[in-house]
């Protein structure tokens, strides 16, 4: 538009009156004379396209693979939907002889152990991410953090070993006899202290699952910003006051996230639980008496499942347990979404 | 030789939002062209409408007409094929960090399937003395990687790695922005003695620049070309009210 | 708030009173409290782990099959060989298509299909290994109508996939843009770009990634309970019940013999510096470049 009034040069144009010759005749010529293209023949556009569309089909295979865990587990468990309905939830009768099955014994124990854990894990957890992150001196800070991480490295089946001849007697002889003479009235803590049972059970879920709640609380934490810390400081708080009305408050959501990222690991983890909870499906009061969870049932069980609708059952179960642990965990990515904004939530082990 | 440069009626889009409106201009075979213009007013968006590196960003496109010789960019031709006869140079220097600088030089070649060693080390040995880098690199080509070299090392190690596909055209997006004087004297001095094979398109946003280097300069403002003619010109007695409050500071 | 130091050198400052200055180093105590229980079970681990098993880790255990219930010696070299070939078979599904997912996600994903993958993928790391178990019981034993090294394969393989994928994917978006616009502008095909180019530049990263899901699923047991299930004899073929180092683990852990478990413990030691060891000789490979491509 404003351009065309102008005398623009046509297409290779003469030289100007400044020309290159003028200013090049100075300087010896350094530039080596071009040679003719090295790189014959028509670009093909098709290998870009074949690429692109097996990249592609990487992608969709991960949601191909999420279809086939959906597929399968429906299929398998059709059988024992169409035998027990909803009521498969609710009964607590879990008899192969009989043919008769009801999962609320392993929904109970699932739970119960997974919170158990949590009341561990959560405070210890947040102690060592506060810790790390705003009290601990910085030479000492990635170290510390190795090791809590390195407790995520261990197999479950080490932990569950480890448990059985370390854990479970000491439970048995000094921690539960302990617990039943000072809390023995709540009847939480009573009956035989075999050192087996749901207390050991959550006690290692606990370990298990801190690294994970500590390093993504470490991880909101660091993304708090720096002059939310400056702020409560200058009002001449104390360094607790900062953490408490600086940073925790600040990263409520995305430790809550943390906290229940830490639940879906619970809920699903199987070895060590199957090692040390007794595997007895009773609903039973006492955190002392065995128990059995989901995860643990189909261990045990999956193999020697004899009977089709025996099989069928626990399929449900399985079922069951993915729906829980994909609900939970999705609304903790969510949650530690809000707080790092985009940043993807580490995927942990 | 290099080839001239046709563009008609280009309007460029990000999105929604148009980012070149209507831009026409002819490019002269083997000479400097300059393009001047305020931050943000399309310049960048322009040079990389050439060698079509602008639909590389998402949801970005183009409309209107180009030609580079009897090239028509926008017509048919796989914008692979065309840029290997439109060298582009940017504004950081962008070497490839786990190679040699050898293997930087050679890059565009091996990676488009030349095997043939001697040429190469021909070729890489021309490319980096084009660029008046051979003589600080001759003594460790393969030992040291090029992101080790310097600020302005690295610009010359990109110039020479464009030089060695054998490009006839350069696209130059202020590559002496992020540059010391003395690296950017040189890589002047480098467009003055290159200019003699290649047709260059260079990208400033300093106007003495502009005015050493560049036969013709093009004024951009606001996504669209302004006015565009003789250098002097331009500078000494521009056409349009806008360019002159530009060329004498009063504005940008 | 009641101050009991009404010092007046300190008077301009605001002065923090008794209590709050207590609750401070009482926090502080707490935190470091935490710090040490947690440390606690992790040196009791290692120590015990060391402890129980170095004694019984000899040449027999290295180099025998399991001994029959009441026989002393034997060893797991089965177990040790049937992960290495468990583990092979899922790197070998698991790592190229765990890579490819990663590439899309970067490189062709920048978008709402992307955004699914990516959820999916993030849900996928989150569902039980037990229940990846029952899915590959399904899908290879049920078709078989056997046990095999490469249903525990395909269990584990399903596992690793998420985990390479997000990982390739951040160390791929870490890849400057101008890297591959240079390779762009040299006219290089964008699916070179992305292999010699792109993927190169981050090859350190993406292994840390692969690694990172090889340790996560080399100790893993609930999905090869029923996929793998378990030999005592040798075995090295895909298609067969194959022994791994876990399940011995397991089953000599739940049993009642002084004997097995002390194998239990030599096994877990063998396993964790199995890991341990795998994961140092890629990291140490990568930093002397010698996978780095530099
Ligand atoms: N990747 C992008 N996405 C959206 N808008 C962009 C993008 N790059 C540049 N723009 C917009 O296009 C216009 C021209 O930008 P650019 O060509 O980079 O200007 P210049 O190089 O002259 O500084 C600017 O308004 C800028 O905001
Ligand atoms: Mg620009």
């Amino acid at each position: 538009m404003s351009n065309q009034a102008l005398p623009r040069p046509r297409f290779n144009a003469p030289e100007p009156e400044h020309g290159p010759s003028e200013r090049g005749s100075k300087v010896a010529p350094k530039v080596e004379p071009r040679t003719a293209p090295l790189l014959q023949g028509k670009v093909s556009e098709i290998p870009d396209a074949f690429f692109a569309a097996a990249m592609r089909l990487c992608g969709f295979a991960v949601v191909a693979l999420l279809g086939l865990i959906v597929y399968q587990l429906v299929i398998g468990s059709h059988l024992s939907w169409h035998a027990f309905g909803w009521k498969f939830f609710g009964q607590s009768d879990w008899n192969p002889v009989e043919d008769q099955y009801g999962a609320l014994p392993f929904i109970y124990g699932t739970i119960i152990s997974s919170i158990l854990a949590l009341i561990i894990a959560v405070p210890l957890s947040l102690g060592v991410a506060v810790f790390i992150t705003e009290m601990c001196p910085v030479t000492l800070r990635g170290i510390l953090s190795f090791l809590t991480e390195l407790l995520a490295a261990i197999p479950s089946v080490v932990y569950g070993l480890w448990a059985i001849f370390i854990l479970v007697p000491v439970l048995r002889q000094y921690v539960q006899p302990f617990l039943a003479t000072t809390l023995g009235w709540t009847t939480l803590f009573s009956g035989p202290p075999y050192g087996i049972g749901m207390l050991a059970a959550g006690v290692i879920l606990a370990i298990m699952i801190i690294p994970i709640i500590s390093s993504i609380t470490r991880e909101v934490l660091t993304v708090v910003p720096q002059h939310q810390r400056e702020g409560v400081l200058a009002l001449g708080a104390t360094r607790w006051e900062m953490i408490r009305l600086g940073v925790l408050r600040n990263a409520r959501a995305g430790i809550v996230g943390a906290i229940i990222l830490g639940l879906g690991r619970a809920l699903g983890e199987t070895m060590a639980v199957t090692m040390v909870i007794g595997n007895r499906p009773e609903i039973a009061k006492s955190l002392f008496a065995p128990g059995y969870t989901m995860a643990s049932v189909l261990a045990n069980e999956f193999t020697e499942a004899t009977g089709d609708l025996y099989l069928s059952a626990l399929i449900e179960i399985g079922l069951a347990l993915f729906l829980v642990t994909i609900v939970v965990n999705a609304l903790a990515r969510l949650m530690v979404w809000s707080v790092t904004r985009g940043q993807p939530a580490r995927s942990l082990a | 030789m290099g080839v001239g440069i046709n563009v008609e009626h280009l309007n460029a889009f990000y999105g929604k939002t148009q980012a070149l409106f209507d831009v026409n201009i002819a490019v002269a075979a083997n000479h400097a062209t300059a393009l001047i213009g305020p931050s943000g007013c399309g310049k960048s968006t322009f040079i990389r409408c050439l060698n079509r590196m602008h639909e590389t960003i998402p949801e970005a496109r183009v409309e209107g007409a180009v030609r580079i010789g009897d090239l028509g960019v926008y017509n048919g031709t796989s914008a692979t094929q065309l840029r290997r006869r439109v060298g582009m140079v940017f504004q950081k220097p962008n070497p490839f960090p786990t190679m040699s600088i050898y293997d930087n030089v050679a890059a565009g070649l091996k990676l488009n399937g030349f095997r043939k060693r001697k040429q190469l080390d021909e070729i890489v040995h021309k490319s980096l003395h084009s660029s008046a880098l051979w003589d600080e690199v001759k003594d460790h080509l393969h030992k040291k990687s090029g992101a080790s070299l310097s600020g302005g090392q690295q610009q010359r190690l990109c110039i020479a790695r464009a030089l060695a596909v054998q490009p006839e055209v350069l696209l130059m997006d202020e590559p002496c922005s992020a540059l010391d004087p003395i690296s950017t004297g040189k890589i002047e001095e480098l467009i003055f003695q290159l200019k003699e094979q290649y047709t260059i398109v260079i990208v400033t946003h300093n106007m003495q620049q502009a005015a050493r280097v560049a036969e013709f300069t093009g004024f951009f403002l606001l996504g669209k070309m302004i006015e565009f003619d003789k250098t002097e010109k331009i500078f000494t007695n521009p056409s349009d009210k806008r360019t002159e409050d530009y060329v004498t500071g009063r504005f940008g | 708030m009641a101050n009991a130091n009404s010092n007046p050198a300190a008077a301009g400052v605001t002065p923090i009173g008794l209590r709050r200055r207590i609750t401070d180093h009482v926090m502080t105590g707490l935190a470091v409290l935490t710090v040490i229980l947690v440390l606690l079970p992790l040196i009791a681990i290692f120590g015990y782990l060391v402890y129980k098993g170095i004694g019984s880790i000899n040449l027999a255990f290295l180099t025998q099959t399991p001994k029959p219930v009441g026989e002393a010696g034997g060893g797991m070299a089965n177990a040790i060989v049937g992960s290495m070939l468990i583990l092979a078979i899922a790197s070998l599904l698991g790592v190229p298509l765990g890579i490819g997912a990663g590439i899309f996600l970067s490189e062709y994903g920048r978008n709402r299909y992307g955004d699914i993958v990516r959820f999916v993928s993030d849900v996928l790391n989150g569902v039980p290994s037990i229940v990846i178990g029952i899915v590959a019981y399904g899908l290879v034993v049920m078709r078989q109508k056997h046990f095999s090294a490469l249903a525990g394969g395909v269990a584990l393989a399903i596992m690793m996939v998420p985990t390479i994928a997000r990982t390739t994917e951040q160390m791929l978006l870490l890849v400057p843009q101008a890297i591959r616009e240079a390779a762009y502008g040299l006219g290089v095909s964008r699916w070179r770009t992305t292999l010699s180019i792109t993927l190169r530049t981050a090859t350190s990263g993406v292994i840390t990634g692969v690694m990172l899901a090889f340790a996560r699923v080399a100790g893993e047991t609930a999905p090869l309970l029923f996929t793998a299930f378990g030999n005592q004899f040798w075995n090295l073929k895909p298609n067969q019940p194959t022994a791994a180092l876990s399940l011995q683990i397991f089953t000599y852990a739940i049993s009642p013999f002084d004997e097995w478990h002390r194998q239990a413990w030599a096994g877990a030691l063998v396993l964790i510096i199995l890991i341990v060891g795998a994961v140092a000789a890629v990291r140490i490979a990568v930093r002397h470049g010698t996978l780095a491509g530099a």
